[in-house]
């Protein structure tokens, strides 16, 4: 990890979506943590605001026609996005029932 | 230059009794019952103008609350202070005091549904740096204390730096009280101490408002840092957001304080599962979702063709026997032709439609409320994103089916410009209420009711034309996004509202607020045109036509009798009719742009009919219903068996199917409403939208026509 850490931080993302879990990663009902986020494109960016940061819970529920938009359970709420955004947000996926 | 004798009062020491003394912000996120609770505190004493510039809604209620009234703006909702859409900047504007016409606010009243604390104390904690008094309502109380959702109220008023808290139910008015004493008290109230979440935030905006030589607020420094791109603070950006992004940094500040409060104050039991979760596990599978939507769809257009139709057929032979009581008790004359033919005929066949009208609106405004909307958007954005747009542009466009003013100002929530035209564009091919009676009218009287298996044929020709219009919409959509509107492939993000059971007052009331639009229009725009196409078509009368009729009536009756002579007199009366009809001057224009519309196969009375509905289209059955009446002397027929007993001249039948189904085309397609016209222009705040669209939908409409009569009259 010493690595990746003093590489350019584009580098690591890349590095990330390449080996780690991101939101396209989740099986349906299944939960994760948001770990890291890739916040160059603005839509990621508008994700965020809405609540879409380190740290907070998400759990897929669900795709729509085509397996695309995604909709993902966060708090309470729900929101939906696309695969394409959905990838630039890294999880750690929780236990079932975590 | 004050004038002598006169003398001067501050403007502070006048008090007139009932005037708002301070104007209150109304906040929070889109489906936080934000106007349900704007309504529950206002009442009826609300008025709405425009924002200037602007054609979004102000909403601005006086709240009286015993002592103190206060003046309450219903502001856009909004997820955050970093505007994404046209409403959201105003909502921003309007908090920030910075939006002309409308007073500063002195304190705010945020909004937030306590089963999404998460979204809403994000806004919250924005709001809080206005520093201004605040009073946080937390609606849907029973709807978070049903799923076993337990908030700490004193705890979370502690986090937000004692802001008053006050759970509400604003669909019951539960906790109202508590919620109007905080607001009476908001003006003179200190403002919430502010929490501090990011220090150096803070410090940069104080350095740079010691700097400044404009007096600016802390928040109004701190908005500019994050979403603005002012060269002189670049250096500054730089050392508060290193190579991040200025939103994501604080969307990751903020949302670490929200998660804080929320491990305080929210203590979550496990969800019991409700109907609506039920429904959503359900609905949340590609499969069952798709089918769902689509019979939701069927459904709709179904109950606006049959449960309206028992309703209808009473209308319809009310409006007829009323005409015909007036032709039969009133003597032979130009007032009684003017109230039978012109205004009952007229105005009846409009009134017709009603029925069918308010089963669409209801079905809706359920859609809406319920929160099925946005799950059509989330359904349906893969298949809109191959037309260039996204799933968001299918709210406008469902809403189109009712009626494309709502729907086309329903594209505000689209970020982009050219995404949102687009869409505007497409929204008018949608069929809409208007067009439903003409469609309703030529279906009933010449598509066959039989029944094809379990599927009713003149069903399936409605159905065939909404889609018609479906399709027609997309592909103008897709037209231009790749043609004037090329752009970048519009992102999709978008909150679904969990399913709620709308509330019967709010869809009552918006129900009625549709049918009062539809009778006004019924009894000031239709009943003109009716009126005047009655004075058109019955002017000038001919003496000729009038003495060739007392003639022919006299030799009739001296060589005929019986049976013979009664249809001879019947046959007469038909043709003088018939005459006078086509001298009048709605004839003789009709005759002179008969030719524009004869390879459609229309006579001239479709024609004038036709020319009378652009301004409004359902006028054009108003038209239909006077042109027929007053050239007809079968008083008790209703107009559907007068237009198949329309014939040329030479006899044949005006009313032949293909000459139906190229009608009927044109009507899915042209642009005969002068409203949309007008919402178009001020919504892109350009005439060169409108007039396109206006060329561009007649000309689909009269060439589809044309193809449709030529290729099958064979």
């Amino acid at each position: 990890m010493r690595m990746v850490i003093i590489c350019d931080q584009r580098i690591a993302l890349g590095f990330r979506r390449l080996y780690a879990m991101t939101l396209t990663s989740l099986q349906r009902g299944q939960k994760g943590v948001i770990r890291a986020i890739d916040t160059t494109d603005p839509t990621v960016q508008r994700l965020m605001v809405l609540g879409l940061v380190e740290g907070a819970e998400v759990e897929y529920s669900s795709a729509a026609i085509g397996g695309d938009p995604l909709e993902f359970r966060l708090f309470g709420s729900a929101i939906s996005l696309r695969k394409e955004h959905a990838r630039h947000f890294t999880v750690s996926p929780l236990p079932d029932g975590g | 230059m004050a004038s002598p004798g006169v003398s001067r009062v501050p403007v502070d020491q006048i008090t007139v009794s009932r005037r708002p003394s301070a104007s209150i912000a109304v906040v929070g996120n889109p489906n936080s019952g934000k106007s349900t609770l704007f309504n529950r505190l206002t009442g009826l004493r609300q008025r709405t103008a425009n924002y200037p510039g602007a054609t979004v809604e102000k909403h601005v209620g006086t709240a009286n609350l015993g002592k103190v009234v206060l003046e309450l703006i219903d502001l856009p909702g909004t997820f955050s202070l970093s505007a994404h859409s046209m409403e959201e900047r105003i909502a921003v504007d309007v908090v920030l005091g910075r939006m002309p016409g409308t007073n500063p606010p002195a304190g705010i009243l945020a909004v937030v549904d306590m089963t999404n604390l998460y979204q809403g104390l994000f806004l919250v904690q924005q709001l809080m740096e206005l520093e201004l008094p605040m009073v946080v309502a937390l609606t849907m109380s029973d709807a978070a204390s049903a799923s076993g959702l337990r908030v700490d109220i004193d705890s979370l008023q502690a986090r937000l730096g004692g802001a008053v808290v006050c759970p509400v139910v604003a669909t019951t008015g539960q906790g109202m009280n508590a919620l109007r004493e905080a607001l009476a008290a908001l003006p003179e109230s200190p403002m919430p101490d502010l929490p501090v979440f990011w220090p150096e935030l803070n410090e940069a905006a104080e350095k740079l408002a010691g700097e400044s030589k404009v007096a600016m607020r802390r928040i109004e420094i701190e908005r500019e840092l994050i979403d603005g791109s002012d060269e002189k603070l670049a250096e500054i950006r730089r050392e508060l957001f290193g190579d991040e992004p200025p939103l994501a940094k604080e969307a990751r500040y903020r949302y670490r304080w929200v998660r804080e409060v929320l491990r305080g104050a929210q203590q979550k039991a496990p969800l019991p599962s409700t109907w609506g979760a039920h429904v959503i596990a359900w609905l949340n599978r590609p499969v069952p979702g798709t089918i769902g939507l689509l019979l939701v769809m069927a459904t709709v257009f179904q109950a606006v063709f049959a449960w309206a139709t028992p309703v209808m057929d009473m209308i319809d032979a009310g409006t007829a026997t009323l005409g015909f009581l007036i032709a039969s008790q009133l003597p032979e004359g130009a007032i009684t032709s003017l109230l039978s033919d012109g205004i009952v005929a007229g105005v009846g066949s409009v009134i017709i439609f009603l029925p069918q009208i308010m089963i669409l609106f209801l079905f809706i405004i359920l859609l809406e409320d319920s929160g099925y909307l946005a799950r059509a958007a989330y359904l349906m954005d893969r298949v809109m994103r191959s037309v260039g747009l996204s799933g968001q542009s299918i709210i406008p466009m469902i809403s189109s089916f009712a009626c494309a003013v709502p729907g086309i100002m329903a594209t505000r929530v689209i970020p982009n410009r050219r995404d949102r035209i687009a869409t505007m564009l497409a929204a008018p091919f949608m069929t809409c209420s208007a067009r439903l009676p003409v469609y309703a009218l030529l279906i009933a009287a010449f598509v066959p009711a039989e029944s094809i298996g379990w599927l009713n044929l003149q069903g399936l020709v409605l159905l065939g034309l909404y889609v018609l219009g479906i399709v027609a919409g997309v592909l103008t959509a897709l037209l231009l996004k790749v043609t004037a509107l090329r752009g970048p492939k519009p992102p999709f993000v978008l909150m679904l509202p969990e399913f709620r059971k709308p509330n019967l007052r709010t869809v009552l009331l918006q129900l009625w607020g549709r049918v009062r639009v539809f009778l006004r229009r019924a009894g000031t725009v239709i009943f003109t045109v009716a009126v005047i196409v009655w004075a058109l078509a019955y002017y000038p009368r001919s003496d000729t036509v009038a003495s060739e009729l007392a003639g022919e009536r006299a030799l009739a009756e001296a060589t005929l009798t019986g049976d013979a002579l009664g249809e001879t007199l019947q046959r007469l009366e038909h043709q003088a009719a018939a005459d006078q009809l086509a001298q009048s001057w709605l004839g003789r224009a009709g005759h002179v742009v008969e030719p524009v519309f004869k390879p459609l196969g229309w006579d001239w009375k479709i024609s004038a009919a036709v020319i009378a509905g652009f301004p409004a289209r359902e006028v054009v059955i108003a038209v239909l219903g006077t042109v027929y009446a007053v050239g007809d002397e079968a008083d008790e027929a209703t107009l559907a068996q007068r237009l198949k007993l329309a014939t040329w001249p030479d006899g044949t039948a005006v009313f032949t199917l293909p000459m139906v189904f190229g009608l009927l085309i044109f009507y899915a397609c042209c642009l005969q409403c002068a409203a949309t016209l007008a919402v178009i222009q001020r919504e892109t705040n350009s005439w060169r939208w409108p007039v396109f669209a206006w060329f561009y939908m007649s000309t689909i409409g009269y060439v589809g026509a044309l193809l449709v009569y030529q290729l099958g009259s064979g």
